[in-house]
């Protein structure tokens, strides 16, 4: 069944002819070359693949293209001002050597602005630690990750986003 | 994946009308079971009704002594409403230690109890707290509804449109969760109401299961000292690559302890 799909991507409209069973992450990275947002796992478990679906942390490989329709999706690339100015979560982690293979980074980078937002821009290391939970990492022990975040959370508040 | 049709109603009156006549077509709710169900090529149904775009289907109110949870709410919006934290706090705990935060964001309450993974966190509350699911066509009470592995009282195309909890005295939680998949290996929660106790295991069996013994125990002396000699038999527990049966005996005696516990916290 192939079916037109219509949505806001990182402020801009995209649209496009799916089948019914195209999920989000094969619209993103396939249909509108979008390679930023990663597969890893393709089970809901890794976490590499999370993405923002109307400001709500997702995991792009478990929901369909078709069930984001009319929805802002905003991905890994949505997330700079501009080319030389990083998220303060992404220049947090460049400060704090939280990536080393940097595959799971973007969808580590997605989840933690979720969930700094969702803690009113306060969190402390357990928390941190335990909202990590849908998020793999095989590189860096996750140390790293967590000092990132804590430190992107204010950094964020100040930048106001 | 197979391929199949996808609809999207805007009310439970389309979806139904969508699922009618349609032996293979399934419902979905939130997506975090089907889906990778389907990529796994578990199922093969002939058309996906998409519940996501049902308002009517979404909404925590209380009503009287009861917490009313439309069935398409988010675990998400149960583990952060202020109505659920202050009626039945150790719901929006339960609700808040399901899966991971996406998953939370996704998945929903009617999708988890009319799926009744045996290792789902929502069985052990409904039946707990004997909480009542209203469907499109009836009531039906929590003893009633959980039938057996993946198995509930739902006819076809019957779809859970609410979940209505009373309110308790005390209640708590309390799981060991696989460390990989989140999932319950052994889940109790404890529920004291002025008419008894109730004691429901999730995650050790093939549904959901009630302890008459800690019941009639803790309904004399809440306290985890009363239920410290309480043994579960392994007859008929769940066993595989994370834990035997034994240990997941064990672990119902020391989850509901811990609940009972956490209960008088």
């Amino acid at each position: 069944m192939t079916i037109s799909v219509a949505m806001t991507v990182n402020g801009k409209a995209v649209s496009g002819k799916v089948e019914a069973r195209t999920l989000l992450v094969q619209f993103l990275r396939e249909h509108l070359g979008m390679t930023g947002t990663h597969v890893g796992c393709d089970t809901s478990q890794c976490g590499a693949c999370v993405v923002h679906v109307d400001g709500k942390s997702v995991k792009s490989c478990t929901i369909l293209a078709v069930q984001a329709e009319g929805s802002k999706v905003t991905t890994i690339e949505g997330l700079a001002a501009s080319p030389d100015k990083l998220h303060p979560m992404q220049e947090a982690f460049r400060e704090n050597h939280a990536l080393q293979c940097g595959f799971c980074t973007p969808g580590m980078v997605m989840s933690a602005i979720d969930m700094v937002k969702r803690h009113n821009y306060q969190l402390d290391e357990a928390t941190v630690r335990r909202e990590l939970e849908g998020n793999l990492c095989r590189c860096t022990g996750y140390h790293n990750i967590v000092k990132a975040i804590l430190a992107a959370a204010p950094a964020m508040k100040s930048a106001g986003v | 994946m197979y391929d199949f049709s996808y609809h999207r109603p805007k009310s439970v009156a389309d979806a139904i009308g969508l699922l009618k006549g349609k032996p293979e077509a399934r419902a979905m709710s939130g997506g975090m079971t089907l889906i990778p169900t389907l990529k796994q090529r578990l199922a093969r149904p002939s058309d996906v009704v998409d519940l996501g775009g049902v308002k009517e289907l979404t909404g925590i109110k209380v009503e009287g002594n009861n917490v009313v949870i439309g069935g398409m709410t988010r675990h998400a919006d149960v583990a952060t409403s202020a109505e659920v934290k202050a009626a039945i706090p150790a719901l929006a705990y339960l609700a808040g230690h399901i899966g991971d935060p996406q998953v939370r964001n996704r998945g929903t309450i009617g999708g988890s109890i009319a799926n009744n993974d045996p290792a789902a966190d929502y069985p052990g509350a409904v039946v707990a707290l004997n909480a009542t699911i209203t469907t499109n066509t009836r009531k039906i009470a929590a003893d009633d509804f959980f039938k057996g592995l993946f198995e509930t009282a739902l006819a076809d195309g019957e779809l859970v449109t609410s979940v209505s909890f009373p309110k308790v005295e005390k209640a708590a939680y309390m799981k060991f969760p696989n460390p990989a998949s989140r999932y319950a290996m052994a889940g109790v929660f404890v529920a004291k109401t002025a008419s008894g106790v109730r004691v429901a295991v999730t995650g050790a069996g093939a549904t959901v299961f009630r302890v008459k013994a800690m019941e009639d125990a803790l309904a004399k002396n809440f306290s985890s000292a009363a239920i410290k000699d309480i043994k579960i038999p392994a007859d008929g527990l769940n066993s595989d690559i994370h834990g035997s049966a034994e240990y997941r005996a064990h672990l119902v005696g020391v989850m509901a302890r811990r609940a009972v516990d956490a209960a008088n916290k």
